[in-house]
């Protein structure tokens, strides 16, 4: 009778360990920083992993999403006769929503799961401890650099994947379909406002890369030191960081845009 | 006994348990500068646990380590740093870092802990990978050598900032006899040449014994023996005769505690 309760005060508890665990975690790798700042090619050369290698898929992916942007915003605005106004369409979409979005859960398959299980492969071989034993911090010698290089890469490729997306839609939308390419541009202009849009993308891509960023080298690191922990930890960080960006997403976009 | 500055670490009334496991019950040990000084045991009784303590990773439940009149557990996180960079530790698995290749395996504590120039890191690397023997094979990367060849790798990056002692993981497993031999003999030029203190955790006791000044045999969170080689060999406790004879019967378990092994099948 009492077992479930049990199990449930069990679960809970847990829960509550670990998010105390995930903070105490952050606060330990902000204390790193003055290390990146000393040695930047630390985190220059995690930008690259982490944020160059993810170029070719995001803007891919941009490219797509643009294009299907086109081809069904026309689709729906010429029932309306206001096929003008697909530039507006695009942009408010990608910019708003889908580039932040999109980008954050691409970039947490594509390298939030190899933080992940780079981190937790490192604890299993025990190459954490041997760097702790060599009197190097493994919290400021490996979580500070990845954690910033996510942080710093995800509104970058978040703003390539808006960029390309909207040329995407251009092409499909004034290339393909002819809609008037000055009216495309100057709706799209008048429509988005720098503040309003563009700010406001900027800081939910940021809020983004703060989120997949440490659940990735979170659970890397708090990671059972085997190879079915590390499985385990790396299929959590893809999972928690997609509900996380979009429960997220729901609040910024309601403390953003909400009247 | 020695005088005690002449202890390197000193260990009183250690207690450790990983969860309900005990695993240390109040373990008294002098390790004495500039020996060699051998942990025995059967697989399983804490050795690496036992590093791990004395390296500062674990903290016991009871007890204290001192390392060179400091105690280890009390100490603020960046004097165990400072202290850390004056003790090499060589693990079981060598824990070689898998994104960089050997030579820069080696350079890594120097790259970490010094400003010195490229060209003074390159040849303290070579002179250090020399005496392992692995001079030729500093391009590959660590999943390209053998598990011997990754712990001899490993020893190299322990000495390179010239520790004052190291403590060696299982050093001989996985070795062939010659690289064994050649290791067996290094540990112990190391040790007398460079001046350092030396805890070689290993099974392996005739060649352990060959090089060790004292050893310490451990069995079910106890020392059952300690002594000189000598004075082991002599020894006529059931415990110590069981292990440097390898018998497989005796006091010392073979089997990890089970309930009865009959009663276990027939449930
Ligand atoms: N993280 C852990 N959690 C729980 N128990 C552990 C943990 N690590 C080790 N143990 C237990 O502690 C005991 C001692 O482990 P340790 O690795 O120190 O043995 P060892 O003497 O080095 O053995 P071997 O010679 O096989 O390397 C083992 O019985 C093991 O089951
Ligand atoms: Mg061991």
């Amino acid at each position: 009778m009492t077992a479930p309760l049990q199990r449930l005060g069990a679960a809970s508890l847990n829960v509550f360990a670990k998010l105390g665990r995930a903070n105490l975690f952050l606060a330990l790798a902000l204390t790193g920083i003055p290390e990146i700042l000393r040695r930047p090619g630390l985190l220059i050369r995690q930008m690259y992993v982490v944020g160059v290698l993810s170029v070719l898929l995001i803007a891919l992916s941009g490219l797509f999403v643009g294009m299907v942007l086109g081809l069904q915003g026309y689709n729906v605005l010429s029932d309306f006769g206001a096929e003008e106004s697909l530039g507006v369409m695009v942009a408010a979409s990608l910019v708003r929503e889908l580039g932040p979005v999109v980008t954050a859960l691409l970039f947490s398959g594509r390298a939030g799961s190899a933080l992940t299980a780079e981190i937790g492969l490192m604890k299993a071989t025990e190459q954490l401890s041997g760097m702790e034993m060599m009197a190097v911090d493994p919290m400021k010698r490996v979580i500070t650099p990845r954690l910033f290089a996510g942080i710093l890469s995800m509104p970058l490729l978040a703003g390539l994947f808006t960029y390309i997306g909207i040329y995407g839609g251009y092409f499909v939308g004034v290339s393909l379909l002819g809609v008037d390419e000055g009216s495309f541009w100057s709706q799209m202009q008048a429509a988005i406002d720098f503040r309003e849009d563009l700010v406001n993308s900027v800081i939910k891509s940021l809020a983004f890369g703060v989120i997949v960023t440490w659940i990735a080298v979170f659970e890397g690191y708090d990671a059972v030191p085997t190879s079915e922990g590390v499985s385990r930890a790396t299929t959590r960080s893809v999972v928690y960081s997609a509900f996380a960006v979009l429960g997220s997403d729901f609040v910024l976009t309601a403390l953003m845009f909400g009247e | 006994m020695a005088r005690s500055d002449d202890i390197l670490v000193k260990i009183r009334g250690l207690v450790f348990s990983h969860g309900r496991r005990r695993i240390f019950d109040g373990i008294d040990m002098d390790i004495r500068r500039g020996a060699v000084t051998a942990i025995m045991g059967p697989s399983g009784t804490g050795k690496t646990t036992l590093l791990k303590l004395i390296g500062g990773q674990l903290k016991p439940r009871s007890g204290t380590v001192e390392v060179d009149g400091h105690d280890v557990h009390r100490l603020s996180r960046s004097d165990l740093y400072r202290l850390r960079k004056r003790m090499g530790m060589l693990f079981q698995s060598g824990a070689l870092l898998t994104d960089l290749n050997v030579f820069e395996n080696v350079a890594f504590p120097l790259r970490e802990h010094t400003d010195l120039p490229e060209s003074m890191i390159r040849s303290l690397v070579l002179m250090k990978l020399e005496a392992v023997g692995l001079r030729g094979a500093r391009e590959l990367m660590p999943a390209q050598l053998s598990g011997g060849m990754a712990r001899r790798v490993a020893l190299a990056r322990a000495i390179a900032l010239d520790p004052m002692m190291i403590m060696y993981d299982e050093p001989f497993t996985g070795q062939d006899p010659i690289s064994m031999g050649v290791l067996v003999k290094l540990i112990r030029t190391l040790n007398d040449a460079l001046g350092l203190t030396s805890i070689v955790v290993s099974h392996d006791v005739a060649e352990t014994a060959s090089i060790s000044d004292y050893i310490y045999v451990l069995s079910g969170g106890r020392i059952v023996g300690q002594g000189t080689p000598d004075e082991l060999r002599r020894s006529d406790s059931p415990w110590v005769r069981q292990f440097m004879d390898g018998l497989p019967d005796g006091p010392v378990p073979f089997h990890y505690p089970a309930p009865d092994y009959r009663e276990d099948l027939l449930r």
